[in-house]
């Protein structure tokens, strides 16, 4: 795994509140905020050739001699995916994205030597050029408080933390807060879990704090298990310290002196970045034996997941820190009574970890002026499926899906149609466009159906099939299931089998029924929190899509054409103009017709690849019923 | 993680005990908490677990052979087979399951001639797919060792193959 070039390899060692205070100010005070500053995105673009990227322009800078004008800093995730690889140029703040290592001379003459905009390389929409990042329609909504330093720092550069305000929190904290006063303080923010259950941060923390012990754990969950879901791996690869410091406050909260980082071993940079993360923090005393010289004591240590979805419900991650199979046990007792070792434990996701630090200096309060009623702050999501800004965003409560979807995320591709929004993993549901102005909060995502979950929400068009998706979900939780309780282990079994007689055309009557039943059942009587949710997606799409399931099972049809045998691809003769584009890249030959006449699919060739479709430019071919005589003769 | 993590050509011999004792020999002992990490640290090393090992970690960590059993089969990241020099993780994500990562799968496992957990003969490649590499907005996606793939079709998997060498 290739490093990031480390800015700054000496660490300072920071014994008490006043040297971290006259640290940040030396930080500050050598700051050139002018300086011209190429900003590369070196994690999440990095699978698209963004290390090639940055390297072309160190290169480019020491061949110009411009090493002394010109800094580049690696970042991590910018937020719009979908440009990848991006970068931004300070302190003009213009955002540049889909870079080639060709683009890399044009940006350094141009751009960097005379404020040239290069258009081509900018965000578009309708035709509209935006070169500065602050009004990108992607940007423009979002309100970066969890994301605060992700992209704008190099995350192995603890100074660049610590200059953006960083660890001052924990230097407030332990100046003059109590326990009790932090407590208060997050409990007044109303910030709820941000894993997925919602759960108020303050009032598991008030919990822990009560218990009686000479030992207290705090973890970090960092096990974002959800299939589409990648918000946690942007924080700990984008700002890791934030995580660390959300961590400390905590431990100080609970009286914990131990903490574990439960990552994902899927997420090496994560891994990486977490290790490295908190061994500078134990360097420079942030961590450790009397930290700042207060007395307070706190350390850390990385736990990589071994590649187990059920790990990350908390009682199931107890049992993998401590060695054991990752399965979950009946609460109560909560871990914050008893926990890891049997000790009280708090365990808090990455996201609500990272809030804290800036809940701590900018007060509860003012926190809570975001969101809704129940529901406060911001939350990031990972926009992505059939969206066309797919990537990370973070917006405050209350918003609705279609400013998500539509404002933020640029609507759908391909001038299709939106279907659904699947939200919240397999353990969430799918919701159709007459919600998209529901507002995202806990209650009202619960209330239509899904479930806010840890964030990840990927977009469906009318080219995916609800009975696919459901069983798509069915087919990961039954995997994943870890088998000791019975509903979810054959419960999902069983439901698996039914929603797959549905894609293959084997659906009886009576299927529909037997389904919503036995779906109710598994969510009724399941442990934890795998078992109960599983069957939502399922739940959720027979509410809203029933006449999917139904023409799966009465007329065998896919009207998707997604499941393989239940359609038949068809040229509208209306609609066709003869292009020729679908004729010349079907790869059976399977489509006849001459030049400007409608073509038609000779259908005892055709593979229903699908990819005529695609190629089409007027809509003219779509899923049909399967007959069985042709109708049509060729 | 560490550069070593493709699983070098010495795969398909078999490691020795003493390689195995090297491996794991600066891990605390006696402590059951250390029998993921050092299940990890086998399988990053040898790119399985081999069986013999079970033996040597039961005794370093006293944890009896059979729970060291359980554990390794119950998380997905360990495997008691050899795998190939290429370690192919297709995902199998809900943002790629939309954008057509059957097809992707398909394609790789026809192409390999393997299906889902298994190791071509010459030992060049394994294919394992996973729940979700958390790389959406690259759907489908895969990982060829260290190395992301993305927005994949069948000409890509192609070339993607084709990078092994």
């Amino acid at each position: 795994m290739p490093r990031l070039h480390s800015p700054n390899p000496c660490i300072q060692r920071l014994g008490s509140l006043k040297e971290i205070q006259s640290f940040r100010e030396k930080l500050l005070k050598s700051y050139d905020g002018k300086k011209k500053r190429i900003l590369v995105c070196s994690t999440g673009c990095r699978a698209r050739n963004a290390l090639k990227i940055r390297d072309a322009f160190y290169n480019a800078i020491k061949q110009e001699h411009l090493s002394s004008e010109i800094e580049i800093i690696e970042t991590g995730c910018q937020g719009l995916c979908a440009y990848a690889p991006v970068v931004t140029i300070e302190p003009l703040g213009i955002f540049y994205g889909k870079l080639t290592e060709k683009d890399v001379p044009d940006i350094i003459a141009k751009t960097m030597k005379d404020k040239e905009i290069i258009n081509n390389l900018c965000y578009s929409e309708n035709k509209n050029t935006y070169p500065y990042r602050k009004e990108i329609p992607f940007f423009k909504p979002q309100n970066k408080i969890v994301l605060r330093n992700c992209g704008y720092i190099n995350p192995t550069s603890p100074e660049d933390y610590i200059r953006r305000n960083g660890y001052s929190a924990i230097a407030k904290m332990l100046a003059g807060l109590k326990p009790e006063d932090v407590i208060n303080e997050v409990t007044k923010s109303g910030i709820r879990g941000r894993g997925g259950a919602g759960f108020p941060t303050g009032l598991k923390w008030k919990f822990a704090n009560g218990y009686k012990s000479d030992t207290k754990y705090f973890i970090c969950n960092g096990d974002e298990g959800d299939p589409g879901a990648f918000m946690d791996r942007a924080v700990l690869e984008g700002d890791p310290h934030s995580v660390i410091e959300g961590m400390l406050i905590g431990a100080y909260a609970i009286g914990a002196t131990h903490g574990y980082i439960y990552v994902r071993a899927e997420y090496p940079i994560a891994v990486e970045y977490s290790t490295l993360a908190v061994k500078q923090a134990r360097e420079m005393g942030l961590l450790g034996e009397n930290i700042l010289g207060t007395g307070f004591s706190f350390d850390i240590t990385i736990k990589q997941g071994a590649g187990a979805f059920v790990c990350g419900e908390e009682t199931a991650l107890i049992a993998s820190i401590e060695g054991r199979r990752g399965m979950p046990k009946p609460r109560p007792p909560f871990p914050a009574e008893s926990g890891l070792w049997g000790k009280p434990t708090v365990i808090n996701n990455v996201e609500t970890l990272a809030s804290i630090p800036h809940i701590i200096l900018a007060g509860g309060a003012s926190y809570a002026q975001l969101g809704t009623q129940g529901s406060k702050g911001t939350k990031v999501f990972a926009l992505a499926g059939k969206v066309t800004n797919t990537g990370l965003v973070e917006v405050p409560m209350g918003i609705t899906l279609r400013q998500i979807i539509f404002d933020v995320g640029g609507g759908i591709p391909h001038g299709r149609t939106f279907k659904a929004v699947q939200m919240g993993g397999p353990s969430g549901g799918c919701l159709p466009a007459e919600h998209l102005d529901t507002p995202i909060d806990y209650e009202s995502i619960k209330q239509a159906g899904a479930i806010m979950g840890s964030g990840g929400m990927i977009v469906l068009d009318e080219v995916n099939c609800m009975v696919d998706i459901a069983r798509y979900f069915l087919d990961f939780c039954q995997k994943e299931s870890c088998g000791k309780c019975v509903p979810c282990r054959i419960g999902t079994k069983r439901m698996l089998e039914i929603v797959t007689r549905f894609t293959t055309g084997a659906a009886q009557t009576g299927d529909i029924e037997k389904l919503q039943t036995l779906a109710e059942s598994v969510r009724d009587s399941s442990l934890c929190g795998l078992g109960q949710t599983a069957p939502n997606p399922v739940i959720s799409t027979l509410r809203y899509f029933r006449n999917e399931y139904e023409a799966h099972l009465n007329d065998k049809f896919c009207p998707a054409g997604v499941c393989t045998g239940l359609f038949r691809y068809e040229i509208d003769l209306g609609k066709c103009t003869g292009c020729g584009l679908c004729l010349k890249n079907c790869p059976t030959q399977a489509i006849a017709g001459a030049k400007k006449q409608p073509h038609t699919i000779i259908q005892d060739k055709c593979q229903v690849c699908g990819i005529c479709m695609a190629k089409c430019k007027f809509n003219a071919i779509s899923p049909k019923p399967q007959v069985k005589t042709p109708a049509l003769k060729v | 993680m560490q550069s070593s993590a493709a699983p070098s050509a010495e795969t398909h011999s078999r490691p020795t005990d003493s390689q195995i004792k090297e491996t794991i020999k600066d891990l605390p002992r006696n402590n059951a908490s250390v029998v993921i990490p050092i299940l990890q640290a086998v399988q990053e090393k040898f790119g399985y677990i081999p069986p013999e090992s079970l033996g040597i970690i039961s005794k370093h960590t006293n944890v009896s052979r059979n729970k060291i059993y359980g554990i390794l089969t119950f998380y997905a990241q360990f495997s008691l087979i050899p795998k190939g020099r290429y370690l192919l993780k297709p995902c199998r994500g809900t943002a790629c399951h939309v954008k057509g990562a059957k097809d992707v799968i398909n394609h790789i496992k026809n192409i390999l001639n393997i299906e889902d957990g298994q190791t071509t003969p010459n030992y060049k490649f394994s294919l394992e797919t996973v729940a979700c590499l958390g790389t959406c907005f690259l759907a489908p996606a895969m990982m060829v060792n260290q190395n992301y793939y993305g927005n994949l079709d069948e000409k890509k998997v192609e070339e993607a193959l084709k990078d092994c060498e």
